[in-house]
């Protein structure tokens, strides 16, 4: 049993190698592989092609990497936490939260005018929007957590907040110009590509703290399978693995949603896949194969979304509501009730 | 009387139950009194609604006692953490599991929980507890099925091997027996019967199926409109406790034959 999980991980880690090779080879310009590994150690003389690789392509896989590894696993986490096999990472309104900071930014600037607009539409402001919009939204949930014990509740007023954020979108939107709105929109398509080193290493500060709160989590992730009774009877503190949970499921996913915009589907359709491949809901084997699993799936679809060998690139939202959606339709048809 | 002291597992003191409201609290029972000794089956019977579900939930402490106080190994619940007491006392609730998707050895393993390192490791110790508590039910021979492909009376008694393996002095169960045919019904009560004896473990358990309580059990709580008796099921029936159970219109209660007959 155990010995032959140990197999499938290897295949998916080798898979995952492939993939993140393929993304960086494939694109506008084709790169062959042995010109990737050189650039990568300095040791080529195509200084054209190491430059599109270091300052581009590399940290765009990398994005991809840890976009796609740690939507799928808020959306794990979700699932368990929320006991719904149709809850993701967004249903606490984190993304939301991000889309009313970001909408904020870009369609209000309209209102403070001239110079000062210019400068507050910038790279780092969207950010730093985003993060305290979804933050927000997760302290008010949080409090709201903190009154309401039924996690049914908590995932409603999740939508609720979705709907609010929504309406106020749309308020702001009709007053805004084309210029600002096209902006908004072209963030809500979600982007890989437009991170710097520097970026990148912040991303991945925040998102590791979110992924160490995870595994400690695992055990307590398991027991939350037989129902928050016998979880508790098993000598869990509920509260505070909750709030745990709650707490590296904002940070990774909000995280994502400043750098990368809001990406659809990874977080539901990833978990359910892979419950799918290892037909198992045990945390301490879920886990890292949804870390592979997302990161793989992702790489693929910004690969995709680059249209090898042309000069477009897709939204990346597309690309990976595109694969997700039927993912989720398969699965139910094919089962009739989603395995949780 | 010392060895009465030593043999207590579980008792209760005017303890009251039911549900705290901003008002007035709403109560369910009241003035409960009873001793549990070690190594029994026990029994909690009644009719539908008198509370025995509510009684159950307060002894696990899913909900806190409205007055009054229970002891467990001679320690008040209250005072009792959630990890202290996981290591003392196991249940079988009649609520689903969130997920079936699992096996039967992870589920019974899931029950090693408070003795296991922060990811949840398997030590060969709990290997060998948990291979144990397979045996003791007879389902070994289910070890690598999913949860989902069992029968619920297979089900039942994958849910009997976890409270088993989590190791604990005290087991109670909550209607183990709902949803099973007469075979299975007698099969569990006969189960947690050998369990007692075998293990030492005390066994508490609601259920309906007064006539099985009453041939299995070493003690039963019989809860009626204002009281809640506690005495051996001989003892029960000669002071005529079970004739006033239920309304005499449809059924009345036999005394040679410890069972409730239609009225014809």
């Amino acid at each position: 049993m155990k010995s032959n999980h140990k197999y499938s991980f290897i295949i998916l880690a080798a898979i995952l190698l492939l993939c993140f090779l393929a993304n960086i080879s494939l694109g506008s310009i084709h790169i062959p592989l042995t010109e990737i590994i050189e650039s990568i150690f300095g040791t080529t003389e195509n200084e054209t092609s190491q430059l599109i690789i270091t300052k581009y392509r590399l940290p765009k896989a990398l994005t991809a990497i840890l976009v796609g590894s740690g939507l799928g696993t808020s959306g794990l986490l979700m699932q368990t936490l929320f006991r719904n096999p149709l809850a993701g990472p967004f249903v606490l309104g984190i993304s939301s939260g991000a889309s009313l900071g970001v909408a904020l930014v870009i369609l209000g600037s309209g209102l403070f005018g001239g110079l000062f607009a210019t400068a507050l539409i910038s790279k780092w402001s969207i950010v730093i929007a985003a993060s305290l919009g979804s933050f927000l939204v997760l302290l008010a949930v949080l409090a709201v957590s903190h009154r309401v014990r039924d996690t049914m509740a908590i995932l409603i007023i999740g939508l609720m907040f979705g709907s609010i954020t929504a309406a106020v979108v749309s308020v702001l939107s009709y007053f805004s110009s084309a210029e600002q709105l096209q902006q908004y929109i072209f963030w809500g398509f979600g982007s890989l590509s437009n991170l710097s080193w520097n970026e990148l290493l912040i991303f991945f500060g925040i998102y590791s703290v979110g992924i160490i709160l995870t595994v400690t989590s695992i055990k307590g992730l398991n027991s939350l399978l037989l129902g928050d009774n016998y979880a508790k009877s098993l000598g869990l503190n509920l509260k505070q693995s909750r709030l745990i949970i709650i707490l590296s499921t904002s940070l990774i996913a909000g995280t994502i949603t400043a750098f990368a915009g809001p990406i659809a589907f990874i977080g539901l359709a990833i978990p359910h896949l892979t419950r799918q491949i290892f037909k198992t809901s045990n945390h301490k084997i879920l886990l890292p194969a949804v870390f592979l699993f997302g990161a793989i799936v992702m790489l693929i679809c910004d690969s995709i979304s680059q249209v090898p060998g042309s000069d477009y690139t897709l939204p990346i939202n597309a690309i990976t509501a595109l694969v997700g959606a039927p993912v989720v339709i398969w699965l139910l048809v094919r089962q009739r009730k989603m395995m949780f | 009387m010392e060895d009465k002291f030593q043999n207590l597992i579980l008792k209760a003191e005017n303890l009251s139950i039911g549900y705290k409201a901003k008002k007035a609290d709403k109560v369910v029972a009241s003035n409960i009194n009873f001793e549990l000794e070690k190594g029994q089956l026990i029994g909690l019977v009644g009719p539908n609604g008198i509370g025995k579900s509510t009684l159950l939930r307060t002894l696990i402490k899913v909900q806190p006692a409205l007055s009054g106080s229970i002891l467990l190994n001679n320690k008040e619940l209250k005072n009792i953490s959630t990890s202290g007491l996981a290591k003392q006392l196991s249940i079988v609730l009649t609520e689903q599991l969130i997920s079936k998707n699992l096996s039967v050895y992870e589920l019974v393993a899931l029950g090693r929980h408070p003795y296991t390192n922060w990811v949840g490791n398997l030590t060969d110790k709990d290997i060998t507890i948990v291979n144990t508590s397979l045996n003791q039910v007879n389902i070994s021979d289910l070890k690598y099925k999913k949860c989902y492909e069992l029968s619920d009376g297979q089900f039942q008694k994958v849910m009997i091997a976890r409270a088993l393996a989590q190791d604990t002095d005290v087991i109670v169960l909550d209607e183990p027996t709902t949803h099973l045919d007469m075979y299975h019904k007698a099969y569990i009560l006969k189960l947690l019967k050998k369990l007692t004896e075998e293990t030492g473990k005390t066994i508490l358990f609601s259920s309906h199926e007064i006539d099985l309580a009453i041939q299995l059990c070493d003690t039963m709580l019989v809860m009626k409109e204002n009281e809640v008796v506690c005495d051996q099921p001989c003892r029960l029936i000669s002071n005529g406790v079970f004739k006033t159970l239920f309304p005499k219109d449809l059924i009345s209660f036999d005394d040679t034959t410890g069972s409730f007959r239609v009225t014809k």
